[in-house]
């Protein structure tokens, strides 16, 4: 078996910020972010892409960040829950969920917020789901049950999944 | 985990060549099962060889009106693409069926097709299981197999294929693109998944190294109506218990051509060749559509806990039949 290095170097722009970080290779970039960033608000729920807490964007896309290596996310810009607000403004989807009590406990919000930040981008730009009639439709309409299809790669063990929807819907009617 | 090397190849041909000269290599696409596997301590490799950066993510249209799908492409990139939604929508709707929206971001097409099974005993290391240590055994037979094969299963090993995308493209016809060092070659998806027989740690007819590099899809026939339906315990981001990919062209009151793929019932998206012959030729209606599932399904071979997913199965082909040709259920 060839000798092969355990542990590379790899440059993240996380949050508007450039990071070169040296890691071994197992490490995950959800643990990059939370150990050697200290960016510990993507949480570590079941650590198996299972349930969403560990969400984050990638390149603007959503992601499960305990299932993908450090390493192999060279030069990509990451955003997590920390990078959403702007200047001490929080962003539509974080002020939505204060205002219509989208959580309890909050270990999963995190993760919900990424992801709903991402569910109203990807409705913007007309991606079909699951339980859209018809696939080839040119627009969608976030209503109930477009968000609990888009949302559930996001579980809430607490079940504040109606105050999620409602808060979602409501940043998706661009008020808060 | 156990520790690993990893490596970023310029191209395909050094992804392969790199490979090819480790038995224990393996290519990292999403890792979406992959970084998974190798956490349970399913998957060990020396060394993971990222094809990410490689650009095999082209989705396009063919010279005779079919698609070629890079092996690259994420679920997403496939679901969402207007080609696929607007001439082949079977697609979309099985992926978009499929894993959550962070999942389908991550999961490329050609990891789709390798994806391992999600029977619990093969992902928990401390159980025997034929697939993951050949002549341990099989803890599924007697054990949790509710979501086990009914179909073409052996003595050896009785676990189900995953895969949502897979069926529609078994429906569909599909064929692999391969590249190894000997070259570029194709193959029938139904060549690609090999029988489990007494061997089913040998899963695909691919040599260690060879890396899939796109998916090719034939136009489907004039006047096809097709749909993807699935059945699984809650109502989004679950496993299929039963599904079914069809195809279906209907003239004059006959059917002249009927595809019918069917998932969670085999260790391989379940061509329904049977049940196809059977309607071939026939007026469509719900009685014919039943004597032909019930004619594929008499070679089912369920285990104690999964008799269910035989009449499941047959509803649900068919629903779909009856829907795709406008008659009463």
């Amino acid at each position: 078996m060839a000798d092969h290095a355990q542990r590379s170097t790899v440059e993240l722009k996380v949050n508007g910020d450039d990071q070169v970080l040296y890691l071994d290779h197992r490490t995950t970039l959800l643990d990059a972010l939370r150990e050697h960033l200290d960016l510990t608000g993507s949480k570590k729920g079941c650590d198996h892409g299972q349930c969403g807490a560990c969400t984050v964007l990638v390149d603007g896309r959503r992601a499960n960040a305990c299932l993908l290596l450090a390493v192999a996310q060279q030069g990509r810009e990451i955003t997590t829950i920390e990078g959403l607000s702007t200047g001490g403004e929080l962003h539509p989807v974080q002020q939505a969920f204060i205002d219509h009590d989208g959580f309890q406990c909050g270990y999963c919000t995190p993760g919900q917020i990424c992801s709903a930040v991402a569910v109203l981008d990807e409705a913007e730009r007309g991606w079909p789901s699951a339980v859209t009639a018809d696939v080839a439709a040119a627009d969608v309409r976030l209503d109930a049950a477009e968000i609990r299809e888009r949302m559930s790669g996001n579980l809430c063990r607490c079940g504040a999944y109606v105050n999620i929807v409602t808060a979602v819907s409501a940043a998706a009617k661009g008020g808060a | 985990m156990k520790e690993f090397g990893y490596v970023r190849p310029a191209d395909a041909a050094e992804a392969v060549a790199t490979t090819y000269a480790d038995a224990n290599a393996r290519y990292l696409g999403g890792g979406t099962n992959l970084v998974d596997l190798m956490k349970l301590g399913v998957e060990t490799p020396s060394l993971l060889v990222d094809i990410a950066g490689l650009p095999l993510g082209q989705i396009e249209a063919t010279d005779d009106a079919g698609l070629r799908i890079g092996a690259l492409a994420s679920n997403t990139d496939i679901a969402v693409d207007r080609l696929v939604r607007d001439g082949f929508p079977l697609l979309s709707e099985a992926l978009l069926s499929g894993a959550s929206g962070q999942l389908r971001n991550t999961a490329t097409a050609g990891g789709n097709l390798l994806q391992r099974t999600r029977c619990g005993y093969f992902t928990d290391i401390s159980k025997p299981c034929n697939k993951r240590q050949p002549g341990a055994g099989c803890a599924a037979k007697e054990g949790e197999h509710r979501n086990h094969a009914i179909l073409g299963a052996s003595t050896h090993c009785v676990a189900t294929h995953p895969s949502d995308f897979a069926v529609a493209l078994a429906a569909l016809d599909a064929r692999v693109e391969v590249e190894s060092p000997a070259g570029t070659r194709t193959l029938a998806l139904s060549d690609f998944y090999l029988p489990v027989g007494d061997t089913p740690q040998h899963e695909v007819a691919l040599e260690h190294g060879e890396l899939i590099t796109a998916i090719l899809v034939p136009a489907p026939p004039d006047a096809a109506r097709s749909r993807y339906r699935k059945v699984r315990e809650r109502a989004s981001y679950a496993f299929a218990i039963g599904s079914v990919a069809a195809v279906v062209v209907v003239d004059d009151g006959t059917i002249r051509d009927v595809r019918i793929a069917i998932g969670a019932v085999a260790s391989m998206p379940w061509r329904a060749r049977l049940a196809e012959a059977a309607l071939s030729d026939v007026a469509p209606s719900a009685a014919s559509f039943a004597a032909a599932a019930d004619l594929e399904l008499a070679h089912a071979r369920p285990l104690r806990d999964n008799t269910y997913k035989i009449p499941l199965v047959r509803d649900l082909i068919v629903a779909t039949l009856c829907e795709l040709t406008g008659v009463p259920t």
